[in-house]
């Protein structure tokens, strides 16, 4: 090691050890205000029609992904009250098989791939980086990119349903039927794109998130100190990272054997319609918990901070989190259980999709174990999250039966596995995310949502949703399948099937109350102050809506419940430059300063490049030459977009500000 | 400017509606065209006046409608069309993927000849065929040889393999030659 | 017919039944624990002063505990399920026969096997079986993927093109069992249903028997017409009559249809009337089927009804 590259070292061991200083926790208020200014200026939000479209803001970006997701919910759920309507009674006339297939189908899709993954990534991508401490998400170009990709394909599917021309063959779109032979037309090619649109998107954010929380935690917040929804949106990102390939694959597959005629699912050339399944839902099981996972971070948000303590037992409640994030890989077969798999493959799986309740079991304890120990106060984001404890503990039931091979040979396909999974995800996932909104809306507008509103909400949502689905388990028993459009009289599942289509009449009431309550608030709610329900994640050390560089002084960490561990002294980190958008990076365990890099400005071009891999999405799927001849215009917009910035002179005057600030 | 661009892009989107609905329509149940040719199913044969001829068909209801094309392509095999045919490629029959054409191209000709029949062979299929899928007939033989849009030409088979898919093929210009 | 799963008529769906009854008693048992400690950590009376540290040493136990059971249970379903797996793998009595299930869209084929070919017998969405007899079910699909499923005697085999799938299904009591295709199947997936016939060994073979005969010829004027009619239309593109010239193997086969008790695939009965509706205009009660309107002359009609009827 020659002298000069030991000074160098030495060099960045004492800078790294500069980037935090003791200061006083309030610093002069003059001083305060011109940072405030400055950092005003550096991390601006452009506005207009153009600068819209230019936006990195994590918090502006998590916002439009929000209220989008809502719309497509909102759009999914009115399909399925139409499905109710169809099917209320026996032989009934209202959609007929054609139309209703299309919109079983879409609400299906919509549901998964455009409102459930998508809003809770955006939870993830407004949270983490307000979570974590630090001042925008990694990649903040990647996330603007991410979400235009997604609301191009959202709007693509939403245009095919009113065009007649939406998918038909299921939301995981089985081959043969969504092959050539059996789907003419182009029907399942916009559902096998629509997949792409969202894989790419999904996959942009979670290495985004995966980035953020590894990299850019505030100095102190070891692995063992981050809160567990960080946790949880770590291991959802990372199980993206992981099981979206799969169905990225098939679903190009699909598309190829459909547009140019290969042979991946035709078995009379070699191919497998097997193969599809397996790949599907080697992707599709891990996606439950990619929905779900997340909504289990809200739960233990919400918790704590309504206990007032923090969760019972961290470390079971993180093993449980990473453990499901393994386990859910291996048992996508038992939604395969009838194809006739050889029975010991079928044992393993049976035994896996058991196991996999431990974790869970886990987590229902800790969570039980907390409400003991702390003083819960009733507001309604709790109220939600033990509605989600009733129903999903409920769901979670229903899923070990199905576990059961012989037993789901039975159930398989029919109303009972309908009632299962929106047992536990609309109980698993969207009731906590409501609880969620209720619990962050004041953090993202500055405005209280309506308490009383929101209990009223609550209760008929939640009685709501068990008229429409408790009635399925017993449908399902008496052997009514899935998907069908209509059923005769002389089986007796008319009654039922009229309970649950008042039921949904209930859960529609309920999401218009909520939106209702929403508009409201949003106008005209009561002020929220920085902390209004007394949290103990960073942020809620910022004020309400918090500023757009998040922190006026990236906080340092020293406890996991960063804002009720904090001492009266607590250190802030300096000497980050104020002037461009720098931030610090720290250690993927320790969260050690590691090092500073500058996040880049607004731009049009991930706007541009979306626009771009948009057509070509939609042009391959009409014709394969949409590859070659959208290659030259990607290629500009990535260069646009990754064009180097003229090297920034290197000013140390420029810290010292900050430096005097502190 | 900015109206402009909303009045092309409504203008598009009407377009778009247009054209797709009727190239995804599931035409189940299309009596105007099993009744085209006087076929209306009725309980009585009691009817006032003598039963009119059949008048001759003008158009074709399944063209560009991509279900229809499939659902031809399906009887095309199913009614052994490629017992002569050969998938389009010729036999005992004469190809029908290329730009030749001896009794016309037109979707009414393609009707006449499958209905009527034709010397050298090919046989009449009046009333044994339904009108409906006749017409999805004529829809997939028009699409053998890229007489179709793009988006509505099949794609390959679940069979093994005999020949290029229609939506691979190249679009040929018909051709009215004469009699063989 | 009532179809429901847990009204078991064989030892495969029994078997599943007593596995799901054990399964749903535990599992609302835990969930009724569940809920009311719960709902007793929400409303528990709080002491002021709480020793925490004992609090939380209780609490772990607590929760260990719940684990432990938790883990216990789930052991317990396994190998339960295990073993009811195993047995449902294959028969075990003797004198099992053999049916070829071949799934179509959007309705069923039951073939019964013989040394000679012209002893196959050909059942359209109805399948007799004998009481009491193990039955194979060679099953395989000529289109897309459907699955075969009885509540009352079976769970559910998939039908994959490309592949045979087996199972099998006994049924101990005679009566008449409802199936339906469980697997969508495109735009009839729910009109594509079947019944089950189970009937003594001695009626069971009468019924192979007379099903091996060919087609009576037509007796009357009228069914001379019919069958005169049937043979010059439509139908004899698609429709097998053994024992005439309709050989086409595209829809069910007509030979016995007058002896059936359901037309479309389970979804009318057996009438004249719904048969006609069915001949003239099946778009109209299965929208998507593969059968097109017939629009045959009514006096056509009339004697090729009559010529099906007579067809027992």
């Amino acid at each position: 090691m020659d002298r000069e590259q030991q000074q160098r070292l030495q060099r960045e061991e004492h800078e790294r050890h500069e980037v935090i200083e003791r200061v006083e926790p309030m610093p002069e208020p003059a001083a305060a205000a011109r940072l405030h200014r400055e950092l005003e200026r550096t991390w601006y939000v452009p506005s207009g029609l153009i600068g819209s479209l230019c936006v990195v803001d994590h918090r502006t970006i998590a916002k439009r992904y929000i209220v989008t997701a809502f719309c497509f919910f909102i759009f999914a759920g009115l399909l399925a009250v139409l499905m109710r309507i169809q099917l209320a009674v026996p032989n009934n006339h209202f959609l007929g098989p054609d139309l209703y297939n299309q919109v079983f189908t879409t609400h299906g899709t919509m549901m998964m791939f455009l409102f459930a993954v998508p809003v809770m990534e955006a939870m993830g991508v407004y949270l983490v980086p307000l979570m974590v401490g630090t001042r925008n998400i990694a990649f903040p170009r990647l996330n603007a990119f991410s979400y235009f990709v997604y609301l191009f394909g959202g709007v693509m599917l939403t245009v095919t349903l009113l065009m007649n021309t939406a998918p038909d063959v299921g939301w995981f779109a089985y081959v043969p039927l969504a092959g050539p032979d059996y789907t003419p037309g182009k029907r399942a090619d916009f559902w096998a794109q629509l997949i792409t649109f969202t894989e790419v998107s999904g996959l942009a954010v979670s290495v985004e998130l995966v980035a953020t929380i590894l990299k850019t935690r505030a100095p102190g917040m070891s692995l063992n100190r981050m809160p567990l929804f960080v946790w949880s949106m770590l291991v959802t990102a990372l199980m993206v990272i992981f099981a979206m390939p799969s169905v990225v694959t098939s679903s190009s597959m699909l598309l190829l054997d459909r547009l140019v005629g290969t042979h991946f699912y035709n078995p009379a050339e070699g191919g497998d319609s097997l193969l599809w399944q397996h790949l599907f839902w080697f992707f599709g099981h891990p996606e439950v918990y990619i929905i779900f996972v997340p909504a289990l971070g809200i739960v233990s948000s919400v918790i704590a901070t309504f206990t007032g303590r923090p969760v019972f037992g961290y470390p079971a409640m993180v093993l449980a989190l990473v453990a499901t994030g393994f386990i859910g890989f291996g048992l996508w077969v038992h939604h395969m259980f009838a194809t006739g798999l050889p029975q010991l493959g079928l044992t393993y799986f049976t035994a896996a999709s058991m196991i996999i309740a431990i974790p869970s079991g886990i987590q229902i304890f800790c969570w039980i174990a907390s409400l003991w120990r702390g003083r819960p106060r009733f507001h309604t984001p709790l109220l939600f999250v033990l509605g989600f404890v009733a129903i999903f503990v409920f769901g979670g039931l229903s899923g070990v039966t199905l576990a059961s091979q012989p037993f789901d040979l039975q159930v398989h396909d029919t109303y009972y596995v309908v009632a299962h999974f929106h047992y536990v995800l609309l109980g698993g996932a969207v009731f906590p995310l409501i609880g969620g909104i209720y619990y962050w809306f004041p953090k993202m507008t500055g405005r209280m949502m309506d308490d009383g509103l929101g209990k009223i909400t609550f209760w008929v949502l939640f009685v709501g949703f068990n008229v429409t689905f408790f009635p399925m388990h017993i449908l399902g028993f008496e052997g009514m399948p899935r998907r069908v459009y209509t059923y005769p009289a002389e089986l007796g599942w008319g009654p039922l099937n009229l309970v649950a289509t008042i039921g949904a009449g209930m859960l529609a009431l309920g999401g218009l109350l909520f939106l209702y309550n929403v508009v409201k608030s949003h106008a005209a709610g009561a002020v929220a102050s920085a902390n209004p329900w007394n949290g103990g994640t960073l942020e809620w050390s910022v004020p309400s809506p918090p500023p757009v560089y998040n922190f006026l002084y990236q906080p340092v960490v020293e406890g996991r419940d960063a804002l009720w561990e904090r001492s009266a002294d607590v250190p802030v980190v300096v000497g980050i430059r104020s002037d461009c958008r720098e931030v610090l990076i720290t250690d993927v365990m320790d969260a050690e300063p590691s090092n500073k890099v500058e996040y880049p400005e607004p731009s049009i071009w991930p706007f541009l490049c979306a626009v771009v891999t948009s057509a070509f999405f939609i042009g391959s799927i009409f014709t394969p030459w949409a590859l070659p001849v959208a290659i030259i215009p990607l290629a500009i917009t990535l260069i646009g977009w990754f064009w180097p910035k003229s090297p920034r002179a290197e000013a140390p005057g420029v810290a010292a500000p900050v430096k005097e600030a502190a | 400017m900015c109206r402009w661009s909303w009045g092309l892009a409504i203008g598009a989107s009407v377009t778009l509606l247009a054209t797709a609905c009727q190239r995804e329509v599931r035409p189940f149940q299309d009596l105007t065209v099993a009744s085209d040719r006087a076929q209306r199913p009725t309980l009585s044969s009691i009817s006032p006046g003598s039963p009119s001829p059949a008048p001759a068909p003008a158009f074709s209801p399944y063209q560009n409608n991509a279900y229809a094309t499939g659902e031809g392509k399906r009887l095309f095999d199913a009614f052994n069309c490629s017992g002569c045919h050969a998938h389009g490629g010729g036999g005992m029959g004469p190809p029908l993927m290329d730009d030749e054409w001896i009794y016309g191209s037109q979707p009414a000709n393609i009707f006449e000849t499958i209905v009527e029949g034709r010397p050298n062979g090919m046989p009449s299929f009046r009333n044994k065929i339904a009108d409906q899928q006749v017409w999805e007939l004529v829809a997939y033989v028009q699409s053998m040889s890229g007489q179709e849009p793009i988006d509505v030409l099949p794609s390959r088979s679940d069979h093994m393999r005999y020949s290029t898919p229609e939506n691979a093929r190249r679009a040929e210009v018909p051709k009215q030659t004469g009699t063989p | 017919m009532m179809q429901s799963m847990f009204h078991p008529a064989g030892p495969v769906a029994q078997r599943i039944a007593s596995l799901g009854w054990l399964l749903l008693a535990v599992c609302i048992v835990v969930y009724v624990l569940v809920m009311l400690v719960t709902l007793w950590a929400l409303l528990r009376r709080r002491p002021v002063a709480e020793d925490v540290p004992r609090t939380t040493r209780r609490l772990t136990r607590t929760v260990m505990i719940a684990t432990v059971v938790t883990a216990v249970i789930l052991a317990l379903f396994t190998v339960s399920s295990v073993v009811a797996g195993r047995g449902l793998a294959s028969p075990t009595g003797p004198g099992a026969i053999t049916v070829d299930v071949i799934g179509h869209q959007w309705w069923w084929e039951f073939q019964y096997r013989d040394v000679t070919p012209s002893d196959f017998v050909t059942s359209p969405n109805e399948l007799h079986i004998p009481v009491g007899v193990p039955v194979h079910l060679k099953a395989i699909s000529r289109d897309v993927i459907h699955s075969f499923w009885v509540p009352n005697l079976l769970g559910k085999r998939d039908l994959i093109p490309g592949q045979v799938t087996n199972t099998w299904l006994q049924a101990d009591d005679p009566g008449i069992y409802r199936g339906q295709c469980a697997e969508f199947c495109g735009h009839q997936h729910a009109h594509m249903a079947f019944v089950v016939v189970a009937e003594p060994m001695d009626k069971f073979l009468a019924w192979i028997q007379h099903q091996r005969a060919p087609a009576t010829g037509p007796a009357s004027d009228e069914e001379k017409h019919g069958h005169d009619a049937f043979m010059h239309s439509t139908c004899v593109m698609c429709h097998t009559i053994r024992g005439t010239d309709a050989g086409a193997r595209l829809g069910p086969e007509l030979t016995h249809i007058g002896s059936r008790m359901t037309i479309a695939a389970g979804t009318l009965p057996n009438t004249r009337g719904h048969l006609g509706g069915w001949v003239a205009n099946a778009q109209g009660i299965k929208p998507g089927v593969r059968m097109p309107p017939n629009p045959l002359n009514p006096d056509d009609l009339q004697a090729v009804l009559t010529y099906l009827g007579s067809l027992r």
